[in-house]
């Protein structure tokens, strides 16, 4: 038997490997490479004495970002339907909250929602107030994702759906939901990875994430560039976990039509 | 199936399609054909409880059909519905979209809706295509299998909206032929359709459809041979004037 032969539709495992070894040492020299051109040898032992904070501040952006992720997908969900809403105050509401947030930078709005909004009506826990900001600010984008997905599903599926005699419940669950998902995963990705690095933002109302954190860290022991490549690291590691769940979800709502 | 339309009106945004539509005839395979945007589409989706006539009337053997969301459900599943193209479930295998409605319009349970679907897909030789998706699908097989998913929840009406006018004349060929099947079976049929070949053979009875509204119906081989009305006249010599 020839190997090649076997070999020659889709890489073998072994090929598999070797090119991702490949592209690990690239990146590694690269950076290796750029450290040495400007002479300075990192030295990530002085993390050590800090790994408490480190591992708090980690703990703190995890459960940031997962509340955010949770929240704004519920308001993206709720907002996408409400701007296609027949009554016109829901619809006009649900477009002016996606256009104002997405026409402002979450800077602006975090500085807004904590000092002045959270002041007023009293939320004052700083990381209740971050995870809520934050789920605004990406709730909006998530909305046009959503609503943009509804609208690229054919209308003669609903028809299909009614002429088979499906209830309108049956039909969001085993009609719209699955062709929504398989559309906007890839996109719901981006948006999810996005929440995790934006609450580094969280930082500037003094919340205790871990860009917060890192910060602080800075101040006492003064290696920049230790910390933030860790800060870096750490927050791939979270977002590629991320990638790779939704990875998996595609695969689950994929069907031959988006192939 | 004696089929009962009562002035039957409707209009779109203040733009009639069909205009007071009256009909009352038995038959078991009528045909539909007229002109493109005569409201032939229309009047079949009215029927199919698809959509709510603006006035009028629709009695199925002498019960009257209740354009009200929740009686139209239950009446939607007495009824199957052809469409004219991608009428298939694009998320769903070709097996799934058979057993879909028998699962859940009918709560079958998913061994008996799955042999049923399999049942079927033999009868049609479609075995080979259950697994597949419709994008995986020819024209005529996509047809094929939308005629089986209408079929297995066993309607006493099949309604038709040109299935094979997006066809190539092999495939049409397929779709008609499992039509034929059918309706020698007792399957009670209406179809919208340009294939004058298959109306006059196949039908029973010819509805004529022009400018809004029915302008001649009848026994087919009557209104192919002896056409009463002068647009029934210039349609069929139209149609049939390249007919070999």
């Amino acid at each position: 038997m020839i190997p090649m032969v076997t070999t020659t539709s889709t890489p073998s495992k072994r090929t598999k490997i070797m090119s991702a070894l490949i592209v690990a040492l690239i990146i590694v020299s690269f950076l290796w490479l750029s450290m040495f051109l400007i002479g300075y040898k990192l030295d990530f032992a002085t993390l050590l004495p800090f790994k408490q904070r480190l591992w708090q501040g980690f703990s703190a952006t995890l459960i940031i970002s997962v509340m955010s992720l949770l929240i704004s997908l519920f308001i993206g969900a709720m907002t996408a339907i409400g701007q296609k809403s027949k009554v016109l105050v829901i619809s006009y509401l649900a477009q002016a909250y996606v256009q104002i947030i997405r026409g402002t930078p979450l800077l602006v709005q975090i500085y807004f929602f904590f000092y002045i909004v959270g002041t007023a009506w009293g939320i004052t826990n700083r990381n209740v107030a971050g995870a809520l900001i934050l789920s605004i600010f990406e709730g909006a984008y998530i909305s046009e994702i959503i609503r943009g997905g509804l609208e690229s599903i054919d209308r003669q599926q609903y028809e299909i759906a009614k002429a088979i005699g499906l209830s309108p419940a049956k039909t969001s669950r085993l009609v719209t939901f699955p062709i929504l998902m398989s559309r906007i995963l890839p996109a719901l990705s981006g948006q999810f990875a996005s929440i995790i690095k934006d609450s580094s933002l969280l930082s500037v109302i003094a919340v205790n994430e871990l860009t917060q954190n890192t910060q602080e860290i800075s101040s006492q022991n003064f290696r920049m560039f230790e910390n933030y490549f860790f800060l870096g690291l750490l927050y791939f590691a979270m977002s590629f976990t991320v990638s790779m769940i939704t990875r998996w979800l595609e695969r689950v709502y994929k069907h031959a039509d988006n192939t | 199936m004696q089929i009962t339309l009562n002035n039957i009106c409707k209009s779109f945004a203040g733009k009639v399609v069909l205009a007071n539509v009256c009909f009352d005839e038995a038959f078991s395979s009528l045909a539909i054909v007229g002109p493109s945007g005569a409201g032939k589409s229309t009047l079949l989706r009215i029927i199919g409880g698809l959509l709510t006539p603006t006035a009028g009337e629709l009695y199925i053997d002498a019960a009257k059909v209740i354009y009200e969301e929740k009686q139209l459900l239950s009446y939607r599943r007495t009824i199957g519905f052809v469409f004219q193209s991608k009428g298939l479930f694009e998320h769903l295998t070709a097996l799934e979209n058979v057993t879909l409605p028998l699962i859940h319009s009918f709560d079958m349970t998913t061994d008996k809706a799955i042999e049923t679907a399999a049942q079927l897909f033999t009868r049609f030789g479609l075995e080979e295509e259950g697994h597949k998706y419709p994008s995986q699908l020819s024209g005529g097989q996509q047809q094929r299998i939308q005629i089986a998913r209408a079929v297995a929840v066993k309607p006493k009406l099949l309604l038709l909206d040109e299935p094979t006018s997006a066809l190539d004349p092999e495939l049409t060929a397929e779709v008609l032929d499992m039509l034929g099947e059918l309706q020698s079976d007792g399957l009670n049929t209406i179809i919208v359709t340009h294939e004058m070949g298959f109306a006059k053979k196949a039908c029973e009875k010819i509805m004529f459809i022009a400018d809004n509204t029915i302008v001649e119906s009848g026994p087919s081989a009557q209104i192919f041979s002896n056409p009463q009305s002068q647009p029934l006249q210039s349609f069929l010599n139209k149609v049939l004037e390249w007919h070999v």
